[in-house]
């Protein structure tokens, strides 16, 4: 179990917890049954697959720009998506490819996204930042680190307007917690009881600036302290873990008693893009992670451990998510570029 | 010596007042501090206290008066053994032309040049293709016409709401909110923090989500904490989600210099809107068009920018009487028909124009002057026709030159009406400086109707 073993890397995190609201946090029952271990195995593993695929495509020039890679965060949105329910909204910044991926977004239209091709999401005027989907409630895809925060403070907004009783995941990184409009959000978000749950995906590194050379409070779960906002740290790692913190956020928000903070303790094991050599941190560092936490293996060992899957069986699983992610790396290689009418566009409605 | 008291100026832009009430009759002994009247402006009721100590001798303005000039003796306050028989020699001039605040009577540095200020009553005609024959006009103030479409658009649509600070129970910081709240509610008339940058984005999330907003700034000084989500949220999210997120939204304020209020808030952002694809930016001039152009901007389902102007907020017009009155975005107005040269202005740019194209005409120079009315997207034809008329063009705005909106018009004249040029494009615009405090410097700062009138000549060579 790898719940003990997260820790931040600075020793402040243990410091005692100012809000009262977080001692009653339950112990979380981490069981998931058999059904729920394979999709979240699944749908993690595709997630996996699509960003190594990605990764690929970009050292094969096939992608350009700027592309940020998901891998070993998995567990954070697969988690979350667990806990939502139709209407309800996610949207994130620019590492976003695997929760448009955890809404139903089709693998085929984010990867001819990525190549910047005309079946791409975004008719390829996005890239990979930059991608939306209504149906799915996904709405982006942000590039300016923290845009998201407000963003979807107004998203949750909406739906309190609407009295929909929808809720908004406004995801975003411990880099963007230090932005001044995240705590302005806060600030509306309490004052308003707005039904946003605030996710913020700790992978130690804002780029290449570990937490703790960038934060004064390295416990980001208590960031909406002087808001009033509960928050509790969660093993990002453990898709169960999160979901059971999920599911009490985002039960918390829907039922009007406004916004709550999910520090999700997560490692990203490859460069912040695909152009960083990542030297700020040791090999070693990055292998413990992944021999020790990793979020997929975490599942696949319980599942072979239980007798729910054998080896041949998660092999098929695996042999056929590598099926939809050629595919889709076929079509987005082979999507024609778009028209160059597409240039004048979508500007104004 | 009996000493008068003058009706104060209580705002940067205060011309006059309603004098709503005196707290101290006539004999009742005043001590400095004491409040002895209370004052209704444009934007809020205030309290006048006494400076000076003594007996109230004559109360020279009734209350109730309304439309008191800044500066009128409203009361005269008598020393120990005064008579008030003595007093009442100043006889209060009713309602002269409203000296402003911002104008000491100090020689003008800017020989012959009128004060910058627009006049009470704004004396464009009333837009006429947007009006059927025979409608009633009303004369309203830019305030009254603002409140109305805004008003007017939240009856309509239950998507629409305002948001902004004090815009709810303070009733706006200039008033433009008045009233919105009582019809509409908390729900719908929003009072936010002082958190420009969070509630720009919050509004541009809403809007995302399909709902309509209304995002009042205070000034559009302090949206440039805000740019951001204007730009990189609000104007390229369409674009950029290849045509599935739009975002009707409306960010509305007072734009500009307003008067004595120096640097940081009086910078005119209109060119720094205009520059950026996937806005509209709207800087109306009379009322009827701030009523028109913002119930179309609330419908339209893109960003749109609209610039005012506080100057113009107090300033009357006649809007037209109708149910549904709609200034379509994007169409200049041509204010003022003319053969010899074309005058291309917006907001109160268009209270020099209009100035100047009267003093030209005492020169015998018959001016064109067109209110462009929407910057972005600009109404370009109505400018090349015209210059193809005219064969010159003078543009005037309080902005900054480089870059500014004159520079962009100046080239676009150059790409399409070249041939059609007797002369040098000029422009008029704000001195490339900070805008200073000083009385003085500031008026030396900002165009004037004499610059406007020299610019004509030089071009028509005259």
């Amino acid at each position: 179990m790898a719940v003990a073993a997260k820790k931040s890397p600075a020793p402040k995190a243990a410091a005692p917890r100012a809000a009262a609201k977080r001692s009653d946090k339950p112990v979380d029952k981490l069981d998931f049954s058999k059904e729920q271990e394979l999709a979240a195995y699944r749908q993690m593993l595709e997630i996996r697959r699509f960003e190594e695929k990605a990764g690929q495509m970009y050292g094969m020039g096939l992608i350009g720009g700027f592309c940020h890679l998901y891998i070993g965060q998995e567990a954070v949105v697969v988690g979350m998506q667990l806990a939502l329910k139709q209407g309800d909204q996610v949207i994130t910044g620019y590492r976003d490819h695997g929760h448009m991926l955890a809404t139903g977004m089709d693998p085929k239209g984010v990867m001819a996204e990525l190549t910047g091709r005309r079946g791409g999401y975004s008719k390829g005027k996005g890239g990979s930042m930059h991608m939306f989907s209504i149906e799915k409630g996904f709405y982006g895809g942000h590039g300016i680190v923290g845009a998201q925060v407000s963003l979807g403070t107004g998203l949750a907004f909406s739906n309190h307007y609407r009295e929909n009783g929808n809720v908004t995941l406004a995801y975003f990184g411990d880099g963007a917690a230090n932005q001044g409009q995240v705590y302005e959000s806060f600030n509306m978000a309490e004052l308003w009881k707005l039904p946003v749950v605030y996710i913020i995906e700790n992978n130690k590194y804002a780029m290449g600036t570990a937490v703790n050379r960038a934060s004064a409070q390295t416990d980001f779960s208590r960031r909406g302290t002087s808001f009033n906002i509960p928050g509790e740290q969660v093993d990002g790692m453990d898709v169960r873990a999160v979901k059971a913190a999920g599911e009490r956020a985002v039960e918390f928000a829907r039922s009007g008693k406004g916004p709550y903070i999910l520090e999700m303790l997560t490692y990203r094991y490859r460069g912040h893009s695909m152009s960083d050599p990542a030297k700020y941190r040791s090999k070693e560092e990055v292998q413990k992670m992944r021999t020790e936490h990793d979020p997929i293996e975490q599942v696949r060992a319980r599942l072979l451990d239980k007798g729910w899957a054998s080896e041949d069986d998660l092999k098929a699983i695996d042999a056929e998510i590598r099926e939809v992610m050629n595919a889709a790396a076929d079509f987005a290689s082979h999507d024609p570029e778009p028209d160059p009418s597409e240039l004048y566009t979508d500007i104004l409605r | 010596m009996p000493t008068e008291i003058l009706m104060p100026a209580l705002s940067p832009t205060m011309e006059k007042g309603n004098l709503s009430k005196w707290i101290k009759k006539e004999g009742d002994t005043v001590k400095s501090g004491d409040v002895i009247a209370e004052i209704e402006t444009d934007k809020a009721t205030m309290e006048v206290e006494a400076v000076d100590e003594g007996t109230l001798g004559k109360i020279l303005v009734p209350e109730g008066t309304q439309d008191v000039a800044v500066n009128t003796p409203i009361a005269v306050i008598l020393a120990d053994g005064e008579d008030a028989s003595a007093a009442v020699a100043p006889a209060p001039k009713a309602a002269e032309p409203a000296p402003v605040v911002a104008a000491p009577a100090e020689p003008a540095p800017v020989a012959a040049a009128p004060a910058p200020a627009a006049p009470a009553v704004v004396s464009a005609p009333a837009p006429e293709p947007e009006v059927p024959e025979g409608t009633e006009m009303v004369n309203q103030t830019m305030r009254e016409a603002l409140r109305d479409a805004m008003a007017e658009e939240m009856r309509k649509d239950g998507d629409v709401f305002v948001m902004g600070e004090e815009v709810a129970e303070y009733q706006g910081a200039y008033k433009i909110t008045q009233g919105l709240l009582q019809e509409f509610g908390p729900k719908r008339v929003i009072d936010t923090p002082i958190t420009e940058h969070g509630f720009a984005g919050v509004g541009v999330g809403a809007a995302m989500a399909g709902l309509k907003p209304i995002v009042e700034f205070m000034t559009f000084n302090f949206a440039m904490q805000a740019i951001d989500q204007i730009i990189n949220s609000a104007a390229k999210t369409l674009y950029m989600s290849g045509g599935q997120i739009q975002c009707s939204i409306v960010f509305r304020g007072p734009n500009g210099a307003a008067a004595r209020v120096a640097a940081q808030h009086s910078q005119d952002y209109t060119s720094w809107y205009s520059h950026i694809p996937g806005l509209k930016v709207v800087a109306p001039y009379t009322a009827a068009d701030a009523k028109g152009l913002l119930k179309a901007a609330i419908r339209d389902p893109n960003p749109v920018i609209f610039l005012e102007n506080e100057i113009l907020y107090g300033h009357s017009s006649p809007v037209p009487k109708l149910d549904d009155f709609i200034v379509p975005l994007g169409k200049a107005r041509i204010a003022r028909p003319g053969k010899d040269v074309t005058l291309v202005a917006w907001s109160i740019g268009m209270s020099y124009a209009l100035k100047a194209a009267d003093e030209l005409a005492k020169l015998g120079i018959d001016a064109e002057v067109i209110d462009l009315r929407t910057i972005r997207p600009m109404d370009t034809e109505t400018i090349l026709a015209s210059v193809r008329k005219t064969g010159r063009l003078v543009t005037v705005e309080e902005g900054w030159g480089q870059s500014g909106v004159g520079a962009e018009i100046s080239a676009r004249v150059m790409e399409g009406a070249f041939d059609y040029l007797d002369a040098p494009v000029l422009r008029v615009y704000g001195k490339d400086v900070p805008m200073p405090y000083a009385a003085n410097l500031e008026k030396l700062a900002l165009p004037n109707v004499q610059e406007v009138v020299e610019a004509v000549r030089a071009v028509t060579y005259r």
